[in-house]
């Protein structure tokens, strides 16, 4: 049963093969037999799965419930889910239980999933490795000693290992699609404002969206299906119709204009890499694709730019980590001031504090302009790339990370080389776009993805390019060994 | 780009984190390499560009003035660290 897609699983459980709770049962099985190999799942909710198993069998029963009614899935412990450990990965909230569901859980829920539990991530989301998580690091499936990326670390790590049909993730920049290629499954991060960030924990919140993390790109059409929509809770979400992915799927994408930029095809992307791309996007030619080299001529500033956005953000949001309303509170604090700072200091990991100073740092008086200020026209600059590239393509694509999965511990000393981990990710959270990582081939054993980068909204277009890829390639039916 | 001893512990006073004396030497090493990068914007000429603040460009939705959220105060202080009598206990603030 773990090596069908959820497509798949879905026709089974209407069909009678087997019912959600059977489907509910096995998975969970898996888990306590195989997650302490990867360390992908931070909370495994047993009695909450089998409770909407058995309620998604009652509707599936009654000729009721949609496409994924029944399908197990798992939950990034980003978002809030009520009565349930909510964690994000951090000492700070170690004690914090949820008082209510994020959108995305609720939306995803009324669509009849159930939550297997919850998967380790990178502290707040910060980080390109899973090693930042206050729960230990996640393993990559296909080599226990690499990393499987960051930060939806461990909901890449549990898709891969079929330890779950599908998960929730987040990215920020980079972290659905990032972990997607280094374990080779499918990550679809949408337009920002696509998905509702309700109940979903605040890192930089004019970069942040969560998205769908699965095998295949109909399986990440049907989870999308159900995430997307306006949501009056999130104050960014964008009130647009929310069309049939699945519809357009099969789409022909016979005279498809693919833009290759240049700039993410230089120094510092692996040739073993570079080789998988150029092969995947001779695929596209075959479909019937033409190929045009574009320029993205600001690719280069993306990452000092969002290393002064990004911080700047998250030092604003984790100020509520004070220690008073939730989270973690140090022992015996002699004034608030040394609550606040003590609390602080205790509960956030190395890189969050690192993020937090910089934050600080570009924020404060007399450096707003110069860092800030400045990183903000920028950004406009690194969007206007797109725009101009979108006249004359319908979708880029190049690589998603420079590297196959690198191993642990590698990039652990110097923050700055972890950053250049998402150099060809970063840009599209700061343009807002939506872009989806597929499996594209191998370097040795180690999984290699494909980047499509689409205009705004234009999600179908992506599953649609994405599916007829998977149609002619079995590269995201592979299965690592120890996992089978 | 670099930051002195002074220079880490007045940053770390304004984001309200303690810092231990044996990590001042680490935080200054690594916070400067990390605006070295950044240093990279300063060479851009960007006169002129309107800063961009949000993807879509939207301005903020306005809601009416309506009540939408029932009292949950019992439930939202069961997760925080010390209430009584419904408030939230710190440390004395005021002499």
């Amino acid at each position: 049963m773990h090596t069908k897609t959820i497509a798949q699983l879905s026709a089974a459980l209407r069909a009678g093969e087997f019912s959600s709770e059977e489907l509910t049962r096995f998975f969970l099985e898996r888990i306590s037999r195989l997650d302490d190999k990867t360390n992908g799942y931070v909370t495994v909710t047993t009695e909450r799965a089998l409770e909407a198993a058995s309620a998604a069998d009652a509707k599936i029963a009654a000729g009721e419930g949609g496409p994924i009614t029944g399908v197990p899935i798992a939950h990034k412990d980003i978002f809030c889910t009520e009565g349930v450990p909510t964690r994000c990965g951090s000492k700070m909230l170690d004690n914090f239980i949820a008082p209510y569901d994020a959108t995305c859980v609720t939306k995803l829920s009324e669509a009849g999933t159930v939550m297997l539990g919850k998967t380790n991530m990178d502290e707040f989301a910060m980080g390109s490795s899973n090693e930042t998580s206050f729960y230990g690091p996640v393993r990559n499936p296909w080599d226990l000693n690499a990393v499987p990326g960051g930060s939806s670390g461990g909901s890449a790590a549990v898709v891969a290992a079929r330890l779950a049909p599908g998960a929730t993730g987040t990215d920020t920049g980079g972290s659905i699609r990032q972990p997607a290629a280094l374990t080779g499954i499918t990550g679809l991060k949408p337009t920002y404002g696509r998905v509702s960030r309700y109940g979903m924990i605040a890192f930089a919140s004019s970069l942040d969206q969560g998205g769908a993390m699965a095998s295949t790109a109909e399986d990440a059409a049907l989870l999308l299906q159900a995430m997307a929509g306006f949501d009056p809770k999130d104050s960014t979400s964008v009130d647009e119709s929310v069309p049939d992915y699945r519809a357009t799927l099969n789409d022909s994408i016979e005279g498809l204009k693919i833009g290759l930029p240049k700039e993410y095809f230089g120094e510092g992307l692996s040739s073993d890499v570079a080789n998988v791309i150029d092969e995947a996007i001779a695929e596209y030619r075959q479909l019937g694709a033409e190929v045009i080299e574009i320029s993205l001529p600001n690719s280069g500033l993306a990452v000092p730019t969002y290393y002064v956005i990004a911080p700047a953000e998250c030092s604003s949001n984790l100020s509520r980590y004070d220690g008073v309303r939730f989270g973690y509170r140090c022992e015996d604090p002699v004034d608030i001031e040394d609550m606040y700072k003590r609390s602080r200091e205790e509960g956030f990991g190395p890189e969050v504090k690192r993020r937090i100073m910089i934050g600080t740092y570009a924020l404060s008086a007399g450096y707003y302009d110069a860092y800030y200020l400045k990183a903000q026209q920028v950004r406009r600059l690194i969007k206007n790339d797109f725009m101009d590239a979108f006249a004359k393509v319908d979708v880029i694509a190049g690589p998603v990370s420079p590297t196959p999965a690198f191993k642990l511990g590698e990039k652990t000393a110097d923050p700055v080389t972890m950053y250049f981990s998402d150099i060809y990710t970063i840009a599209v959270n700061l343009a807002g776009l939506p872009a989806i990582s597929i499996p594209a081939g191998f370097v040795g054993d180690a999984p290699v993805g494909l980047q499509l980068i689409s205009p705004f909204f234009d999600e179908a277009r992506l599953l649609n390019v994405a599916h007829r890829f998977q149609q002619i390639t079995d590269w995201h039916a592979r299965v690592p060994k120890g996992f089978e | 780009m670099s930051l002195s001893r002074e220079d880490v512990e007045k940053i770390a006073h304004l984001a309200r984190l303690a810092i231990r004396e044996e990590d001042i030497p680490k935080y200054a090493q690594d916070l400067s390499n990390i605006l070295d990068l950044v240093e990279q914007l300063k060479a851009v000429d960007s006169d002129g560009v309107e800063p961009m603040a949000h993807p879509l460009e939207s301005s903020q939705r306005l809601r009416s003035d309506e009540v939408t959220e029932t009292d949950e105060r019992s439930r939202f202080q069961s997760v925080a660290p010390k209430t009584e009598a419904g408030l939230y206990l710190v440390p004395k603030v005021i002499e």
